[in-house]
């Protein structure tokens, strides 16, 4: 049978995997993906965790809200996000973010 | 059954979650992004989050990865051909990984509420509507479902977004607004420097 430590686990190596895109990669689109890939990481968690702790027979609607809420901000942030790198790219002609050392001593 | 399509969403978000970290072609990368988002939608159906699987892959699937595509045709992006990866980089990467995902599952499996199976969080859609309706709630329409056995997910989910979370969804509003002017402001060129 499937327990809550099943999704748990999947919730967890779905995290360390967009970590080890974030640390790994050196574009800087496939970085921002791997961010996504770590919000939704934490959202399985936060529903699985509402359907197994039930509230008056009921999942906990409370956990679900955080979830939407999570969502829009993340589609929020990948407007913004992407309008950054967009801006980045007209002034360096690449997506690498070892092309970004202008702060570099 | 159940048990089955559970590995199976499982194993196709965490392989294609896998592939965007590893192909060399970024719109592969978007399109495995896609496919994971979809599997993990699935795995929300599969917790009768009916309401935020349809998001996720409203959302996420369409909306976010169209414009991530779009943002990659537009700039043109070519594969990373002929540069070779920073080793020290993705080995530090897989080591940390690796220890993070160890770490969470350690902790996760370690707790016995986590070996709480389907069974045991079993709904109790029959008892809640008898008990909301012996109560006066003025919810006749979620009363009446859960009386009938059906979880009326999407009408929880508003009835608890207007009612106690009424507030942050106006502020939720204004962030999507500001984010909205900001990406206009951002996008703009800039006309002193452009004459």
């Amino acid at each position: 049978m499937i327990t809550l430590n099943h999704y748990l686990v999947v919730s967890g190596i779905l995290f360390a995997l967009g970590l080890a895109g974030v640390i790994a990669r050196r574009n800087i689109l496939i970085i921002y993906m791997c961010l996504e890939m770590m919000l939704s990481a934490a959202n399985l968690a936060l529903v699985a965790f509402s359907r197994f702790r039930l509230t008056d027979g009921l999942p906990d609607y409370a956990a679900q809200s955080l979830v939407f809420f999570t969502i829009t901000v993340a589609a929020a942030e990948v407007a913004v996000g992407l309008a950054i790198i967009v801006a980045l790219f007209r002034a360096k002609q690449s997506v690498d973010v070892e092309s970004v050392n202008k702060l570099q001593g | 059954m159940p048990s089955l399509l559970f590995y199976l969403f499982a194993a196709l978000t965490l392989g294609f979650g896998l592939m965007v970290v590893t192909a060399r072609n970024p719109v592969t990368s978007a399109l495995s992004l896609a496919m994971s988002f979809v599997g993990l939608a699935a795995l929300f159906l599969s917790l009768d989050a009916y309401f935020l699987g349809i998001i996720q892959i409203l959302v996420y699937a369409g909306a976010v990865m169209v414009l991530f595509l779009f943002i990659i045709m537009l700039l043109d992006i070519k594969e990373e051909a002929g540069k070779t990866p920073n080793y020290i980089a993705v080995g530090g990467a897989v080591a940390l990984a690796a220890m993070l995902a160890l770490q969470i599952i350690a902790v996760a499996t370690s707790r016995t509420e986590g070996k709480k199976t389907m069974a045991d969080a079993a709904l109790k859609l029959e008892a809640t509507g008898a008990a909301m309706e012996a109560a006066k709630t003025s919810l006749p329409t979620i009363t009446n479902d859960l009386k009938e056995g059906t979880l009326p997910d999407a009408k929880l989910m508003g009835y608890t977004l207007f009612s106690r979370y009424g507030f942050h969804l106006q502020v939720i509003g204004l962030l999507l607004l500001v984010g909205t002017v900001g990406v206009v402001v951002l996008s703009k060129r800039d006309k002193e420097a452009a004459s």
